[in-house]
């Protein structure tokens, strides 16, 4: 049982030429995953979700912020970080570019096996690849893991990656975007899978997407991001069905639903759920009920005018 | 593996590198004393002679021959200095980042930028023992900033593709991801670049002996030239003088030019993006 | 449905390799005037090369190999397509049929201002037209897609890759053209800039009166847009219908897995599919 906590996160590029204005590609994020437990991160991109993964996997570091496994921030630097990252597994968004395309599958499973000593010998290395492979379905096993990248469908590519995020037995899973390059017909079924795996091994899992159905689908709570910074979060329902925040209804309105009559725009919204906070700084993990509802305060934000404008016309157009 | 294109070109271009490096090998056995003068002063091509002779009866073949073990050790060495200084400096930089980088950039920016030939002649003019590896050595130095650039950029993008964070995150150690996930898919590329070097180097070295400035015993393509142009050789019209070293240098430096030109074709981004299109399925 | 302006009669188009592929399968498809047809179908099933057969742009191995396309504008005698060449082709091209293709806002040259590459089609087809004229006509048409006309000596890098895109469809109705082909227009843009140029899309519809066949891999925008939507596999058209019959009624099984492989953003769980197995024979032409 672990909970990954993400405290305060913020990350500032500096411009390419030094001493230009930073770039803030995360400012102030925090989120709370407890096992067994899968919250989306929503966003299109630029808006920094991205760079909260590789923060979360240690790939980038936080300019201020720090990440908490159980409550405990784990020490940084070349041992510590294998440690943690035994614990802490992430699965890429490009199935293509994420193996490397010049060794084959068995080899590419079989590293995070032995650098994390989840394997002592060569049998038990055989045993635990052909049960990982079982575990993302991929059939037949030995023959998939003497095949080299360009050798399996997008959708196989992406069942090893999975496999190879599983290999160290992680604790805490960041699926980056881990279906937007595959076909559509084959991305439920992985999200599917991950869900399977999410129950099996209680892991804590941070999807992070751009697709807000499935956003809803898998995961318990959505927290939504713009620009680096959160504009809403709460329960996967609350948000997509009774969204509060200009862009969080902007983002309901534009994705695709046939199934369902139009997304009526509304700024007025919060006036009727009672229920939904509005703040202007982020709540406190530690005292924030974690299903409640939140969005921030857009009212008096300059940031957001046009965004405003953007809605009011909108809801014009549609009455 | 590689398109039909580009096989033809390695493979000219190979077979003519590896006769001349098997005459490179051979010749100290086979040639004893190059150098020795005969009776028969400016003899065109015989059977006796098969090149000719000089002014002073040595024999050319004999010359061409030696001057090849010379030339070719020449390219061989600079080549895989150029290499090592540029790895050490481009790809070292890149792949440490920060600090490491910006001295690695810096230093590379200066040789750079610092005038080859003119360089070439006052170093070469200054060392005192002349040797084939000094002049190899001075060559490397004054010509890897380019490779260490090349090596360099190509570094920072295979240092930043997905698989090689993929790696990362699975906990693999930095020498493993330099050995393992980078180093292999800048093969290509350090091979060209050890072409180039070799083929600059040759042409090079070339270049210094014929103004003078080249190993002081003399054993190269680039010195049977220098001597030949001292002799007056195209005005006395003993053309078996020049035109063999001449030719064998022009030989060497095209088959240099054939395999780095199929290197070329097979790590060309666009050539390699076409042949990588039908297995990605088109478009996503 | 009235006389269709584009009839696309049992096409079938091979790829010429050493193994040759059927990437068209006697494929028929007729689009009225004005009308959104909209092909769905995973990546590989032929949908982009039969957006390029219209066109005429297949370029080999690509080979049509048998059927027919016919263009019959407003009751005129129908023009065959695949018979035209030349001058004829050029001319059908841009003036009656435009094309906008993924990824077509980084088609646009980076060195020319907006307004001249929209003017170089006016100076391209119809060369009568004075300078004057023809900058009338860029602002205009640059208007019509909800561009502000100070954009027209920016250049394409000042330009937010929804801006480029929609020059891009002003570009595809400089001539006004009867139809345009738009092969996943908006699957390179963020979803809130695709709903805005989608529903620009829908209004210059109206208003200008084009027939769009529009091809994309999202069969949930597509239900949304299209008046007929056709499903694509393995180069067969394996059902066509009305959006609201492929949406309430889908016959085919592989119509089916794609609809459950779009869960409703506002509607219950869905039903998680399945891998979709194609049993037909694999494609070889006799």
């Amino acid at each position: 049982m672990t909970t990954l906590e993400v405290r305060h996160l913020t990350k500032d590029y500096r411009s390419h030429r030094g001493h230009g204005a930073a770039l803030r590609a995360v400012d102030d994020f925090s989120v709370r995953v407890t096992a067994g437990e899968t919250v989306a991160l929503v966003g299109e991109s630029g808006s920094g979700k991205s760079t909260v993964a590789k923060m979360a996997v240690r790939l980038v570091t936080p300019t201020a912020g720090e990440v908490l496994l159980d409550g405990v921030a784990p020490a940084r630097g070349g041992r510590a970080d294998k440690r943690y990252r035994s614990r802490v597994q992430m699965v890429f968004q490009d199935p293509f570019s994420s193996l490397n395309p010049s060794l084959p599958i068995a080899y590419q499973l079989a590293r995070p096996l032995r650098i994390h000593g989840v394997v002592r010998s060569a049998a038990e290395e055989e045993r635990e690849l052909l049960r990982l492979m079982e575990a993302v379905n991929l059939s037949p096993a030995k023959e998939v893991l003497r095949k080299y990248p360009h050798e399996l469908s997008g959708g196989q590519r992406q069942r090893v990656a999975i496999a190879r995020a599983l290999a160290p037995r992680p604790e805490v899973l960041i699926a980056d975007e881990p279906v937007s390059m595959l076909d559509v017909s084959i991305r439920l079924e992985i999200l599917q899978l991950l869900d399977d795996l999410k129950r099996e091994n209680d892991l804590a899992v941070l999807y992070i997407t751009h697709d807000l159905a499935t956003a809803r689908h898998f995961s318990s709570r959505i927290v939504v991001m713009r620009r680096g910074r959160v504009v809403e979060r709460g329960r996967s329902d609350d948000v997509i069905l009774t969204p509060v925040h200009p862009y969080t209804q902007l983002l309901v309105r534009a994705a695709p639903d046939p199934a369902s009559g139009p997304f009526a725009v509304d700024l007025q919204r919060y006036e009727r759920h009672p229920e939904v906070t509005l703040g202007a700084l982020d709540p406190d993990l530690d005292t924030w009920p974690e299903d409640a509802h939140w969005a921030r305060d857009w009212r008096d934000d300059d940031a957001d005018r046009s965004l405003v404008e953007e809605l009011t016309g909108l809801a014009a157009a549609s009455r | 593996m590689l398109g039909r294109r580009g096989s033809w070109k390695l493979r000219v271009g190979l077979t003519i590198c590896a006769v001349f490096a098997v005459v490179a090998v051979l010749a100290p056995f086979l040639v004893h004393h190059p150098n020795r003068s005969g009776p028969d002063g400016l003899q065109p091509p015989s059977l006796h002679h098969l090149f000719g002779t000089t002014d002073i009866g040595q024999d050319v073949f004999k010359q061409v021959l030696a001057g090849t073990t010379g030339s070719v050790t020449i390219g061989v060495v600079a080549g895989a200095l150029t290499v090592a200084l540029s790895m050490l400096f481009g790809v070292g930089g890149a792949f440490l980042g920060g600090l490491w980088d910006d001295a690695g950039s810096l230093l590379s920016n200066v040789f750079l930028v610092l005038p080859g030939l003119p360089l070439l002649i006052i170093v070469t003019d200054y060392v005192d023992s002349r040797s084939v590896l000094v002049i190899a050595l001075v060559i490397a130095i004054v010509s890897w900033a380019g490779a260490a650039r090349v090596l360099r950029s190509q570094t920072l993008s295979v240092r930043s593709r997905d698989y090689v964070d993929a790696a990362r995150v699975a906990g693999e150690s930095r020498w493993r991801l330099m050995l393992r996930e980078i180093l292999p898919n800048l093969m290509p590329i350090i091979a060209s670049q050890f072409v180039f070097g070799a083929l600059g180097a040759i042409l090079a070295e070339a270049g210094l002996s014929f103004l003078g400035l080249g190993a002081a015993n003399g054993a190269s393509w680039g010195s049977i030239l220098f001597f030949a142009q001292n002799a007056q050789a195209i005005t006395l019209g003993a053309w078996w003088w020049f035109v063999p070293p001449g030719l064998c240098i022009a030989i060497l430096g095209a088959a240099l030019g054939l395999i780095n030109f199929s290197i070329d074709e097979r790590i060309n981004p666009r050539l390699r993006a076409a042949a990588q299109a039908p297995r990605r399925g088109g478009k996503r | 449905m009235s006389a269709p302006l584009l009839s696309i009669d049992d096409l079938t188009v091979e790829y010429r390799t050493a193994r040759p592929v059927r990437a068209v399968d006697h494929v028929s498809i007729e689009i009225a005037p004005g009308e959104i047809f909209g092909l769905a179908g995973e990546s590989g099933c032929g949908k982009s090369t039969l957006a390029y057969a219209v066109t005429r742009l297949l370029q080999p191995p690509a080979e049509i190999v048998g059927g027919a396309i016919r263009w019959t504008p407003d009751g005129a005698d129908p023009l065959d397509v695949l018979g035209l060449d030349g001058r004829e082709l050029r001319a059908f091209r841009w003036s009656e049929i435009s094309m906008v293709f993924q990824g077509a806002m980084n088609a646009l040259n980076p060195v020319h201002t907006v307004r001249s590459q929209i003017e170089d089609v006016f100076v391209d087809h119809r060369s009568g037209l004075s300078r004057t004229e023809r900058r009338a006509r860029a602002e205009e048409l640059l208007a019509t897609v909800g561009i502000d006309p100070r954009h027209l000596t920016s250049y394409p890098h000042e330009l937010s890759g929804g801006m480029r895109q929609r020059v891009m469809i002003a570009i595809a109705l400089a001539l006004r053209p009867r139809l345009i082909v738009m092969d996943e227009p908006t699957t390179a843009l963020d979803v809130v800039v695709q709903r805005t140029i989608l529903d620009e899309i829908d209004r210059l519809r109206s208003e200008l009166g084009f027939a769009v066949l529009f091809i994309t891999h999202d069969l949930g925008l597509l239900l949304e847009i299209s008046d007929r939507v056709g499903i694509m596999l393995s180069g067969r058209l394996v059902e066509q219908g009305s959006s609201r019959q492929i949406q309430d009624a889908p016959r085919h099984d592989y119509t089916q897995h794609l609809l459950r492989s779009f869960p409703s953003l506002r509607g219950d769980m869905p039903a998680t599919g399945t891998r979709y197995v194609d049993r037909e024979p694999e494609r070889r032409p006799s």
